[in-house]
């Protein structure tokens, strides 16, 4: 089996829009999350989240790509570029024959949906415009960075709610691992922050009004994200033989289905997604540092997590550091394990790990080391990334330190 | 004289193929002027709604549609007359 690692990351999310922005933002604990800023904000309850603001699309793309770029392929494009270019590989020759690219969302281009839907409901218009179709399918956000990047070897996306871009990557490192490619462009995206988008979260009664606060007693619920994470996963004797910067190893995956709950997350399907990635990677339990959890800062989830890292990693879990960056970038649903996975990268390549902000109350059911509101620094040689998605379906990350 | 309907054809094609209206000769194809199958729909979707009219044109079958794309000036005689029959 071949190793995988990691030679080129790239993001735009509400805390910046590239890398160093975001590790900087992490560093400093600083919070994201601000009043959202998009048409008919004023109809609905939910008002915050992890807009990125300032975005714009004029300054990236011209105006035939914008026609067909909906806001969740404009920041996937962005990141892909930063990864690829980091990555310092090019695909024109072989490699592009082999080298794909698949990602994760949830929903694709809701911005898209959303206007349309006005065009047609609200307004009474019965002609819409003709690129509707190819701008809101999933797809298209990897399709467009195989067509900028000419990758034609296995692309597709992937649909698995909050878990999208974690089982994106798991794919990833799958194809690599087994010598079907030697490069893989992975992670994911999402931009549901319009009008329609939130008000169909704010149907859940999930949401937060004022902020995401996880493993705080005193949480009241997620907040939305928005933004995009994407990796260059490159076999490891084809990263080294060219001389490439190495950020991190991806060293175990595993994904499970709890089969129960279209909603309720289940301690015992989280648990066999941790396991089984420990299992994968051959990794000693103790050896792990730092998990970044996926840690919504609903009562569901932060008690059922914590219970399910209690379980897996027995007296360890006292030990270890589990921190949710969601309190600072917010939830981007099918795009949120990628640019999380980044807070991995930092706490393996530089020792620093960053913190859950917004923690004011110890709960007793989330009694963790939950690296409370102030980064820290502490070598870690190994790093888990969780993602427990709506519908029951779970995934897993390991890194290593390369 | 160009027609409202001329000057206006040649607008949207102008403004799809990314040239100046002057560059935009009557006697010009699509394809001269660069403009590919996406950039035809849009531009079908942009004169239907400059004059509000429906345009007969299927995408899978362009050459059997009655709506005659062959020349900038074949689509202005063509809006013309939908034009026209929306009048009537």
């Amino acid at each position: 089996m071949k190793r995988v690692v990691i030679t080129g990351a790239g993001t735009i999310n509400a805390l910046g829009q590239d890398v160093a922005q975001t590790l900087a933002a992490f560093r400093e604990g600083r919070c994201g999350i601000s009043a959202l800023d998009f048409r008919d904000v004023d109809r609905l309850s939910i008002r915050i989240g992890g807009q990125v603001h300032g975005w714009d699309a004029e300054t990236h793309f011209n105006r035939q790509q914008i026609a067909l770029y909906d806001r969740f392929t404009q920041f996937t494009l962005l990141a892909a570029g930063q990864a690829i270019r980091q990555s310092g590989l090019n695909f024109d020759g072989e490699l592009g024959y082999e080298a794909g690219v698949v990602l994760g969302t949830a929903g694709g281009g809701v911005n898209t949906w959303d206007e349309n839907y006005r065009v047609v409901y609200e307004e009474g218009k019965n002609r819409v415009h003709p690129f509707v179709v190819p701008k809101l399918m999933n797809n298209a956000a990897a399709s467009h960075v195989s067509m900028e990047f000419n990758l034609r070897g296995p692309s597709f996306t992937v649909a698995t709610a909050c878990a999208s871009s974690n089982h994106a990557m798991g794919q990833a490192f799958h194809m690599i691992r087994g010598g079907a490619t030697k490069v893989m462009v992975t992670g994911g995206s999402e931009s549901m922050l319009c009008f329609g988008g939130v008000k169909a979260w704010e149907g859940l009664r999930v949401m937060s009004r004022d902020a995401c606060r996880p493993f705080s007693a005193n949480r009241n619920g997620m907040v939305q994200g928005e933004g995009a994470g994407v990796f260059v996963f490159e076999e490891y004797d084809h990263a080294r033989a060219r001389g490439a910067e190495i950020l991190a190893e991806v060293v175990g995956f595993a994904m499970t289905s709890d089969a129960s709950d279209i909603v309720m997350p289940s301690k015992q399907g989280a648990a066999r997604a941790m396991a089984g990635a420990l299992r994968d990677a051959g990794i000693d339990r103790e050896k792990v540092g730092y998990i970044n959890a996926h840690g919504t800062g609903t009562a569901a989830n932060d008690k059922t997590e914590c219970a399910a890292v209690a379980d897996v990693f027995g007296h360890h879990a006292d030990t270890l550091m589990i921190s949710s960056t969601k309190s600072m970038h917010g939830h981007l649903i099918g795009g949120t394990g990628a640019v999380e996975l980044l807070a991995c990268i930092m706490a393996l390549r530089e020792g620093v790990i960053a913190p859950t902000i917004g923690y004011q109350e110890p709960d007793p059911e989330c009694a963790l080391d939950v690296v409370p509101n102030e980064a820290r620094t502490a070598p870690v040689e190994v790093a888990m990334s969780n993602a427990f998605a709506f519908g029951g379906l779970n995934a897993v990350l390991v890194l290593a330190r390369a | 004289m160009a027609s409202f309907v001329e000057k206006k054809v040649i607008e949207i094609i102008a403004e799809q193929a990314i040239l100046d209206v002057s560059d935009v000769s009557l006697d010009a194809s699509l394809e001269d002027l660069g403009i590919d199958s996406l950039g035809l729909v849009e531009s079908i979707f942009a004169i239907e709604e400059a004059f509000d009219i429906t345009v007969p044109f299927n995408a899978n079958e362009p050459e059997k549609s009655d709506f005659d794309i062959s020349s900038v000036a074949a689509i202005v005689r063509a809006v013309e007359g939908l034009v026209a029959g929306q009048a009537a």
